[in-house]
C-alpha cells in the first residue's frame, strides 16, 4: 500500500528546483510525483486541474519553457531547472492577459472546469502561430476537452484574442 | 493516478545513461519525453524500479542534412521534427506524420526515438520510418551499431535493443520515389490509431495490424507486378494478425485497411 497517492511523503526523494511564473520554487519531493501535483500541492497553485489524469483532457495544461505540456504527464523531477507558467501567472499587475479578457469577452467557459488549461493551450498556440485560421484553432486545441462542449465559444475566444494582440502590437 | 514506486535518474550523457542501464538492467528504463511511458506506470501497466531520465542530453536532439540521408536525433520532439525545414524538403512524409502525432502539447514532449524504442505498434512513427527504411543507431557501454528498422521490431513493446544500450539516431534515406501518403483512423483526434497507413513510393506499412508494426508486402508485390491501386489494396490484410480491442474488432480493422491501403496509394500517386 502506498503511503500518500500524491507522493508528498517521500521514502525516497529528489531535489525539484522550479521556476513557476517567476518564482523560485525548491523542495525535496518524491521521485514519482507528477508536475500538476507538484504545482497544487507544493506551489499551493490551484488553478492547474486535473482532469482525465490519462493525458487527454488537457485540464493539467500548463507551460514549460513556453510551450504547452500536460502536467500529469510530466515528473516534477523532470521539469527540475525549468520554467513553468500555470494560468495563475498571466495576468500582469491586475491586467488581465489578452486570451483572459478574450474568454471573458467572448463567455469562452461554461462550468470553467476546462478553462485554465484551454487558455494556457491557446497562449501556447497564438505563440507559435499569431494569426491562426479558424480551423488552425480547432486543430490546435485538439489535446483539450470541454465536456460543457463549449467549443464555439472557446474559439472565438481565441481568434479575438489573436486580434487583440495584434492591435496591441501594431 | 500515481506511478509506483521508482528511483529517479538523470542522466547528464548518453555515456552515464548506458552506464546506468548497464547497472540496473531489466529493473531500469529510459525516460525521454514519456508520453507513452508515464501513462502506461500510472496505470500501472508498467513498474520499472529505476527510471533514467533523458531529458538533459540536448545534444540528441537535432535533424541534420547527411547527403544520402537525413540524420535525426533520437530525442528529437515531434513538434521539431513536424516543422523542421529539412524534413519537409526532403521526407515530407515523416514530417507530415509527426504533426499527426497526439496533440500539440504530446508533440511538445514526445520524441521520435522515444517513440520507436517504445515499440508500440499502435505508435504512427514506427511504420512511417519502417516505409522510409529508415536506418538506426545504437550505443551500448561496448560502442555504437546500426540497425536496419525491418530488423529492429521483435513484438509488442519488445526490439532487439539490449538493456543497456541506447538508441542514439535515426537515419531516414532521402526517398528515391516522391508520391507519398499518410492515411491515419482514429475515434477522436488524440487517439492512437485504429490502423493507419503510409506510402512513400513502393514501399506500404501499416499501422496497428499486428504485433509490430508491418510492412504490407503482399500490397507491394502486386504493385510490383502492375497491379491497379485497388486491386493492390485488396490485399492489404494478408498476412496481418490485428488484435481485437474495445475500439474495433480484427474484421473491422482488416477492412480499414484495405480502405485505408487504397486512399494512401490513391493520394501518393497524385504527389508521385
Amino acid at each position: 500500500m502506498d503511503s500518500d497517492p500524491r507522493g508528498t511523503e517521500s521514502e525516497q526523494s529528489v531535489k525539484v528546483d522550479l521556476t513557476v511564473n517567476g518564482k523560485d520554487i525548491t523542495a525535496d519531493v518524491e521521485d514519482r510525483m507528477l508536475l500538476v501535483h507538484f504545482l497544487r500541492d507544493v506551489a499551493d497553485l490551484t488553478a492547474t486541474n486535473v482532469g482525465c489524469d490519462t493525458t487527454s483532457c488537457g485540464a493539467c495544461t500548463v507551460l514549460l519553457d513556453g510551450e504547452s505540456v500536460k502536467s500529469c504527464t510530466v515528473l516534477a523531477a523532470q521539469a527540475s531547472g525549468h520554467e513553468i507558467t500555470t494560468v495563475e501567472g498571466l495576468a500582469s499587475n491586475g491586467t488581465m492577459h489578452p486570451v483572459q479578457q478574450a474568454f471573458h469577452e467572448q463567455h469562452g467557459l461554461q462550468c470553467g472546469f476546462c478553462t485554465p488549461g484551454m487558455v494556457m493551450a491557446i497562449v501556447s498556440l497564438l505563440k507559435e502561430n499569431p494569426h491562426p485560421t479558424e480551423e488552425q484553432v480547432r486543430t490546435g486545441l485538439e489535446g483539450n476537452l470541454c465536456r460543457c462542449t463549449g467549443y464555439h465559444n472557446i474559439v472565438r475566444a481565441a481568434l479575438a484574442a489573436s486580434e487583440m494582440s495584434a492591435e496591441v502590437s501594431s | 493516478m500515481i506511478p509506483s514506486v521508482f528511483t529517479y535518474k538523470r542522466a547528464g550523457s548518453a555515456e552515464e545513461a548506458c552506464d546506468l542501464a548497464a547497472e540496473y538492467g531489466e529493473d531500469a528504463k529510459y525516460l525521454a519525453g514519456g508520453h507513452s511511458l508515464l501513462p502506461l506506470m500510472k496505470l500501472r501497466l508498467a513498474a520499472p524500479e529505476v527510471i533514467i531520465d533523458l531529458s538533459a542530453l540536448r545534444d540528441l536532439s537535432y535533424v541534420t542534412d547527411q547527403g544520402s540521408y537525413v540524420a535525426i536525433g533520437a530525442l528529437t520532439r515531434h513538434h521539431d521534427v513536424e516543422h523542421s525545414d529539412l524534413l519537409a524538403r526532403e521526407v515530407p512524409l515523416l514530417a507530415h506524420a509527426a504533426g499527426q502525432v497526439g496533440d500539440p502539447q504530446i508533440r511538445h514532449r514526445g520524441t521520435i526515438g522515444g517513440s520507436v524504442a517504445h515499440a508500440d505498434p499502435a505508435s504512427d512513427l514506427p511504420a512511417v520510418l519502417l516505409a522510409l527504411d529508415a536506418t538506426l543507431v545504437a550505443r551500448g557501454t561496448d560502442g555504437a551499431r546500426e540497425i536496419g528498422i525491418g530488423e529492429f521490431f521483435q513484438g509488442l513493446f519488445e526490439t532487439v535493443l539490449e538493456p543497456g544500450e541506447l538508441l542514439t539516431e535515426i537515419r531516414v534515406p532521402k526517398p528515391p520515389a516522391a508520391g507519398w501518403s499518410f492515411q491515419k483512423f482514429t475515434q477522436r483526434a488524440i487517439d492512437w490509431a485504429i490502423v493507419g497507413v503510409a506510402v512513400q513510393g513502393n514501399h506500404v506499412a501499416l499501422v496497428n495490424m499486428g504485433g509490430t508494426p508491418l510492412r504490407a508486402t503482399t500490397v507491394e508485390a502486386a504493385l510490383a507486378d502492375g497491379a491497379s491501386t485497388a486491386d493492390a489494396a485488396a490485399h492489404a490484410a494478408d498476412g496481418t494478425s490485428a488484435a481485437a480491442d474495445i475500439r474495433a474488432s480484427r474484421e473491422y480493422r482488416e477492412h480499414l485497411a484495405r480502405v485505408l491501403v487504397s486512399r494512401a496509394l490513391t493520394e501518393a500517386g497524385t504527389r508521385a
